[in-house]
């Protein structure tokens, strides 16, 4: 047996380690300070101060939360099954991890005589694989409520599973609309074409783009779709018997999921990390590669940050839906709309083939 | 032995491992979550032979929807080891007999297959990917895609009607 394994493209294997290990980092950080900044937003919103005793502004809170989480008695229930208990929290976490992979996060590097992209895999089902995963993600919560072994977690995690189902579909037939529009399932392309026409997809399809942003609230469990956590009905959902790092787990992958759908919406709807008012090439061809990218990095976190402040202000607006009002919605109205959406789309796609022009 | 045949061992071992313990598990809850285990596993099988589309969408579909149904049914069943009906031994046994009876068919009727003719295609095969699914779906075979498409409305309509509630 000779050693082919050593005939694998090591520097590429470094490579994509070191930007998945920045990532995950960057993603951690992030949903760190997102519940800083969800406490600050809340109490802006509330008319108080929020944080501001550990650290200046409070910026220190989110440290302080997660020693504290840490430090915290880990109590597993002895009614509970065991493995799956602490599978639970787990699952949560990692498929909200992985949905990171096909972002791109910027055009690349031009490091050590290598072009290093920026996008962990860019893989021709790209969207398709975050929808893979989404749909993996319910696990975490249905495994988590079924395994703690009580009636008030099992009633949520199966809220919480029957609403991210249901949101799913509307949620895919606007991708659909926006597919014929692209051509390509890849969201490295998607953003590239945004680029080369200096429009964005969010003004050619923005039926689409509500819909998607609709169902990216109600995948994340937020408010005013967090059912499956209403604290009035079900004292405080599926991770109702978790404690310690265990429910840090959880309120920490909702916090990842936040960050990633808001990459996601910027990268399909909102030209991704592509420069407003800029030419990216004409600026790349003056400045140099590098600091192209960079700014590029800077650009589509500046996106990022104003969908995530749009999440939690929307949080702080809007109360809770009932939950027949919110199966209503999702099945009785975004379901219809989305396939209306996708007719339409579909139609002028259609008309522009043979010729049309608008 | 390269990267795709320590993948392709590696997966193989999973899915016939956690075959097994879908079968074996006491608990059907435990069964369901092994069933996506071996699902996952196929479809690990699926980018292997360079057909992500049917990868994902396997993963989509059976891992992502059927599977969270069952887990409803059964998490909502209640089914305890007391509650459970404690089958027949002679039953098992039987059971074992007929399906190794099965496999001795199968094993017969796919001896002469020919394989060889239809290697598959590891890594550089680009048959599955979704350009090409498309282009076929819709020339070669659109009679079948839309006879089953009507089939899927119908039973949507069905699951309407049945579901309503007067």
């Amino acid at each position: 047996m000779h050693l082919t394994l050593l005939s694998i493209d090591w520097l590429l294997l470094i490579e994509k380690c070191v930007l998945i290990l920045i990532i995950i980092s960057v993603s951690l950080v992030i949903a760190m300070y997102e519940t800083w900044a969800e406490r600050k937003v809340a109490a802006f919103m509330q008319d108080r101060r929020g944080p501001n005793r550990a650290g200046f502004g409070g910026l220190l809170q989110p440290m302080a939360d997660g020693l504290k989480l840490f430090m915290k008695e880990e109590i597993i229930p002895t009614s509970s099954s065991k493995f799956l208990f602490v599978l639970g929290p787990g699952m949560a976490m990692l498929t909200a991890m992985m949905t990171s992979a096909v972002i791109p996060w910027s055009s690349h590097f031009h490091l050590f005589g290598r072009d290093v992209s920026m996008q962990i895999a860019d893989v021709n089902i790209g969207i398709l694989y975050i929808f893979g995963v989404v749909s993996m993600g319910v696990y975490g919560i249905m495994i988590g409520g079924w395994a703690s072994n009580n009636k008030f977690s099992l009633l949520a995690a199966i809220r919480g599973a029957s609403q991210i189902i249901s949101y799913e579909l509307a949620m895919g037939l606007a991708i659909i609309a926006l597919l014929m529009i692209t051509g390509t399932l890849s969201l490295g392309k998607m953003v590239e074409q945004q680029q080369e026409h200096g429009l964005y997809n969010f003004v050619v399809q923005p039926l689409g783009f509500l819909i998607f942003l609709v169902c990216a609230f109600a995948e994340c469990n937020r408010t005013p779709f967090d059912l499956s956590e209403a604290e009035n009905e079900l004292n405080f959902g599926y991770h109702q018997e978790y404690s310690s790092m265990k429910l840090g787990f959880y309120l920490f992958a909702e916090y990842i999921n936040m960050f990633i759908s808001s990459a996601l919406m910027a990268s399909l709807y909102f030209g991704g990390f592509d420069i407003p008012f800029v030419n990216d090439a004409a600026f790349g061809a003056h400045f140099g590669q590098n600091p192209l990218a960079i700014l590029q990095v800077v650009s589509l976190f500046g996106k990022i940050v104003l969908f995530i402040f749009f999440f939690m202000w929307v949080r702080w607006t809007i109360p809770r839906f009932r939950y027949d009002q919110l199966m209503n919605l999702g099945w009785k109205v975004l379901i219809p709309l989305a396939l209306f959406n996708m007719l339409a789309t579909g139609f002028i796609v259609l008309l522009k083939a043979h010729g049309w022009h608008f | 032995m390269g990267i795709t045949q320590v993948l392709f061992w590696f997966l193989s071992i999973l899915a016939i491992l956690s075959a097994i313990l879908v079968v074996v598990s006491k608990n059907p809850v435990h069964s369901v979550l092994w069933l996506i285990v071996v699902f996952v596993a196929i479809s690990g099988h699926y980018i292997l032979l360079d057909a992500q589309f049917l990868a994902i969408v396997n993963l989509i579909v059976y891992a992502g929807a059927i599977m969270v149904l069952f887990l409803f049914v059964f998490m909502l069943m209640n089914l305890n080891a007391d509650t459970e009906p404690q089958k027949n031994r002679w039953l098992k046994i039987a059971g074992v007999v007929t399906g190794g009876a099965l496999l001795l068919v199968l094993v017969a009727a796919l001896k002469k297959a020919d394989m060889k003719a239809q290697l598959a295609e590891m890594g550089h095969g680009n048959i599955g990917l979704i350009h090409n699914l498309g282009a076929v779906l819709f020339s070669d075979y659109v009679v079948p895609f839309e006879l089953s498409s009507a089939l899927f409305l119908s039973a949507m309509v069905g699951v309407v009607v049945i579901g309503k509630k007067d």
